[in-house]
């Protein structure tokens, strides 16, 4: 396997317009001969299906839910960042890039990352134009807030629902295409496998979940947004559905998989209560803007947060970064809490959780204030934490959140089967070892509505017209069969443990030894324990009911099965980085203060696994893409 | 510490869109307060499938209130007792010990049951499909501040499209009408300067596709209003009318 990143030369504001002006088009007449698969409807991947549409291209867009209306990126709260230096606080196309570069730790591929910040204003255009109601000022121009990491206000808003006026606008603009008749649309459909003809992504297999029928798909060019692993957590701030199988069987099939433990843990999370618990609730980064964390001073504190004279609490993140404060990026403030919680300082039941406090804003805005700010993630912590934060400050902890890890794809968003792209969550891409608050949004709908449409067509102008291979052709008979007895081996082991109680027990494993924090010797004891209880899960699962019909539970068999061996290679990938980058933390290597300490000597690079095959245990050979920083000096990262 | 309670449930089984379905019933006993009530349908389900019973199917995703997935009518009301509160977000520190809980999908012809809780609500696509959107192509957009928006209206957009898409107001209307998901896309876009375009055929084009759904007429009993979870209001329908009429009688 041979990794070309395929970059452009030249200066690096340059190089996407000279990308453009270089790459082969598509005429109108043969666009229409092309057949475009796409899976998964969020952010990147209903902006992409909507754009090739209206490019002329056949599309086929599939997702496991019942609407494409529901991907996991309605969930995203705070903003979406863009250069647009509306508040003239000195912003610009190179301060984002290269916060973002600074961000992620130096880990993340430059050429990809200068783009992000360019198209980033047209993006915000874009969503404007379809009617997406963000924040406005009283002028009637749009809105700006800050977000960790960053120093200047550069996070556009729609109250805390973002994600969800983004994505709407997304699926507004795709069904429109399917009124057209330019996109056919599968919901409750489950990419299985992913077909290769001579080398190329020729298609796909999928489950349809409601009839549990198999069927066969042919394209010309594949394209995976199909968001991130988190839930390989098992508790995570990711929908209940979210999960690898996609990504994770093309990486079967010849697509490398990227930096798979580069996982962020978001600080501000509503903490765990129980082990009935399904999963945990982010509350927004654009709380820290207001709110002060803190603990008690003294260990087990236990009266109400209010009685604890102001002497008497560690507001830790303002002492030990002041000139970033509660903004600190999420790592920082990740590893914080964690520090604080092993220190005996934690608050609440489990002591696994610090404060997050309104008091001070409260009383220099006003309620009110705080109120049209962030109305909607108070009420949303009332319901589930059960107490009032307008009146107790919020407990929270950090959880599970964003993958930056993803299959490895070049300039071109290309993995490295041609033919198949991954975009979003799904690749590796632009966050490095660490992703920067209101990125992730202005990172699916780049690659899906400006880079993308532009990028695919330059694979298929190479490409021979209407060209079909039949689906009867023996590579998706052979994909349809694997997936169908992996279907049939699943139902058939009727042991008695229930998938939900191997998941949890997986989850279990990666949180402790591939979490917040990781060193060597846990890594290793990682790896067998996951070799172990796959072995188990292969012999004791119980998985219900029929394969023909609705089955839930058949559907999180296969998803659960591909999280153990995603995880093995996880904790591989962890062992191997012997270094701390962004959200990777190696107990071994800190700097004296405590903080995470890169080598870039050795480690300046991004680690890409190829799949060998799995007997027992898990086969893959790392291949290496040497990061070069030709435009930024890599310094060491502070937040002080 | 965390209480513990016993709990009778009652739910919906059917094994697909033309099976009969009828009401099954279990007892949990280790329910806890702090549980959502999809967690302890959850608890539910490991109980049956250890048992080697089928469990029960429902919808859900996100389980934070804002995918629009869950749609469970609870004792008779779509997504149970609390006021603005999805069933994904309803916590059993909402009911007592002992009591009788009654589980349901949503009962309407335009969402015929798949499986046991489980409806298809693809109706609500199609009434997107048939203009729910701004007709703006990729990359053709003007810069972002050329169209000044007042911010009293961009707030009252925003009330309308924060719209979950859950059903729940097909489920309480007594004609199970979608005239409350249908009116907030309308409201959302024609309040904008972006959507103003389009208005008069995106209003005929999203009723009438409503119609041939088989949604029934808006009778003004406001029990969508009542259930829906994001607090839209029913003033929606109002205006969905107005311009529906308005776009009708214009002739052009």
């Amino acid at each position: 396997m041979k990794l070309d990143s395929k970059v452009p030369g030249g200066p690096l504001e340059e190089k996407w317009d000279k990308h453009i002006k270089d790459i082969k088009l598509v005429a109108p007449n043969n666009k229409r001969k092309f057949e475009i698969i796409v899976v998964g409807t969020g952010l990147a991947g209903g902006a992409a299906a909507a754009s090739f549409a209206e490019l002329g291209y056949n599309v086929r867009s599939f997702c496991i839910q019942d609407s494409a209306r529901r991907a996991h990126s309605i969930a995203a709260q705070g903003g979406i960042n863009a250069a647009k230096n509306y508040p003239n606080d000195g912003d610009s196309i190179w301060r984002l890039f290269y916060d973002t570069i600074k961000g992620g730790d130096y880990r993340s591929r430059e050429s990809n990352v200068y783009r992000l910040a360019q198209v980033s204003n047209e993006i915000i255009d874009q969503a404007v134009a379809q009617g997406v109601p963000f924040a406005r000022e009283y002028g009637g121009n749009l809105a700006n807030r800050s977000f960790g990491g960053a120093q200047v206000s550069r996070t556009f808003y729609a109250r805390g629902q973002t994600g969800q006026q983004l994505l709407l606008g997304a699926y507004q603009a795709m069904m429109r295409q399917v009124h057209n008749g330019n996109i056919k649309y599968h919901p409750r459909h489950e990419m299985l496998d992913v077909v290769v003809i001579d080398g190329q992504a020729r298609g796909i297999i999928t489950r349809d979940l409601v009839s549990g029928e198999l069927n066969r798909y042919e394209a010309d060019a594949v394209v995976l947004a199909t968001g991130g692993y988190g839930n390989v957590f098992y508790l995570s701030t990711n929908a209940k559905n979210s999960n690898v199988t996609a990504a994770w069987r093309a990486h079967k099939r010849g697509a490398a998989f990227a930096n798979p433990c580069y996982v962020q843990v978001h600080p501000t999370c509503i903490p765990v209560s129980g082990d009935y618990q399904s999963k945990l609730t982010l509350m927004s980064e654009s709380l820290r803007n207001d709110g002060r964390v803190w603990v008690p001073k003294k260990k087990g504190d236990d009266r109400h947060p209010n009685d604890i004279p102001e002497d008497e609490r560690y507001y830790y993140l303002e002492e030990r970064y002041p000139s970033f404060g509660n903004l600190v990026p999420r790592d920082v403030a990740s590893r914080n809490a964690k520090m604080v919680c092993d220190d005996g300082l934690g608050v609440g039941e489990t002591g696994l959780a610090v404060y997050l406090d309104f008091r001070d804003a409260i009383k220099r805005d006003g309620r009110e204030t705080i109120e049209s700010k962030y109305g909607n993630l108070f009420e949303m912590y009332e319901n589930i934490a059960g107490e009032n934060p307008y009146e107790r400050p919020m407990r929270i902890y950090p959880a599970v959140h964003y993958t930056m890890g993803g299959l490895w794809v070049d300039y071109n968003l290309q993995t490295t089967i041609p033919g198949l792209y991954a975009a979003g969550e799904a690749n590796f891409s632009d966050h490095g070892a660490n992703r920067l608050g209101a990125s992730a949004l202005m990172q699916g709908l780049s690659d899906g509505y400006f880079v993308l449409p532009y990028t695919i067509g330059d694979y298929l102008a190479k490409q021979e017209p209407g060209k079909r291979y039949g689906t009867d052709h023996k590579a998706f008979e052979e994909a349809e069969n694997a997936a169908q007895s992996q279907i049939d081996k699943l139902l058939n082991i009727d042991g008695d443990r229930t998938i939900i109680d191997f998941h949890r027990s997986l989850g279990k494993i990666v949180w402790d030894k591939i979490g917040i924090a990781r060193n060597a010797e846990g890594l290793k004891s990682a790896i067998e324990e996951i070799r172990e209880l796959r072995e188990e899960f292969w012999k004791n699962v119980k998985v219900p009911g029929e394969k023909n019909n609705y089955n839930k539970y058949l559907e999180f068999a296969g998803r659960v099965a591909d999280f153990f061996e995603l995880a093995e290679l996880m904790a591989e990938d962890a062992l191997q980085r012997e270094e701390s980058a962004g959200c990777h933390l190696r107990e071994e290597y800190q700097t004296e203060e405590g903080e995470a300490l890169r080598n870039d000597e050795d480690f300046s690079y991004v680690a890409a696994w190829e799949y060998k095959g799995l007997n027992g245990k898990l086969e893959e050979t790392l291949h290496k893409e040497n990061l070069e920083f030709e435009f930024v000096e890599l310094k060491q990262r502070s937040y002080k | 510490m965390s209480k513990e309670m016993t709990i009778h449930l009652k739910y919906w089984k059917q094994n697909g869109p033309n099976a009969q379905g009828y009401f099954e019933e279990y007892t949990l006993d280790n329910v806890n307060e702090h549980m959502s009530f999809l967690e302890m349908l959850d608890v539910l389900n490991e109980e049956l499938m250890l048992e080697g019973k089928e469990p029960v199917e429902f919808d859900y995703d996100c389980r934070e209130g804002i995918c629009g997935s869950c749609n469970l009518v609870i004792d008779g009301r779509a997504h149970g007792p609390k006021h603005r509160v999805a069933a994904c977000q309803l916590h059993m520190r909402n009911y007592s010990d002992g009591d009788h809980i009654t589980i349901e999908p949503p009962r309407a012809a335009s969402f015929p049951v798949i499986k046991d809780l489980v409806v298809d609500r693809s109706a609500f696509d199609r009434i997107i499909e048939a203009g729910g959107y701004v007709s703006v192509k990729t990359g053709s957009a003007a810069e972002a501040n050329a169209i000044p928006v007042e911010k009293d209206k961009a707030e009252a957009a925003f009330d309308y499209a924060t719209c979950i898409g859950c059903g729940a107001c097909v489920a309480a209307c007594p004609n199970a009408s979608a005239s409350l998901f249908t009116g907030a896309k309308i409201a959302h876009l024609n309040k904008l300067p972006q959507g103003e375009v389009e208005r008069k055929d995106r209003v005929v084009a999203m009723v009438d596709q409503m119609k041939e759904e088989g949604f029934g007429d808006c009778s003004n009993y406001a029990e969508c209003e009542a259930v829906c979870p994001v607090g839209i209001s029913i003033s929606a329908i109002a205006e969905m009318r107005r311009d529906y009429m308005k776009a009708v009688m214009s002739g052009d």
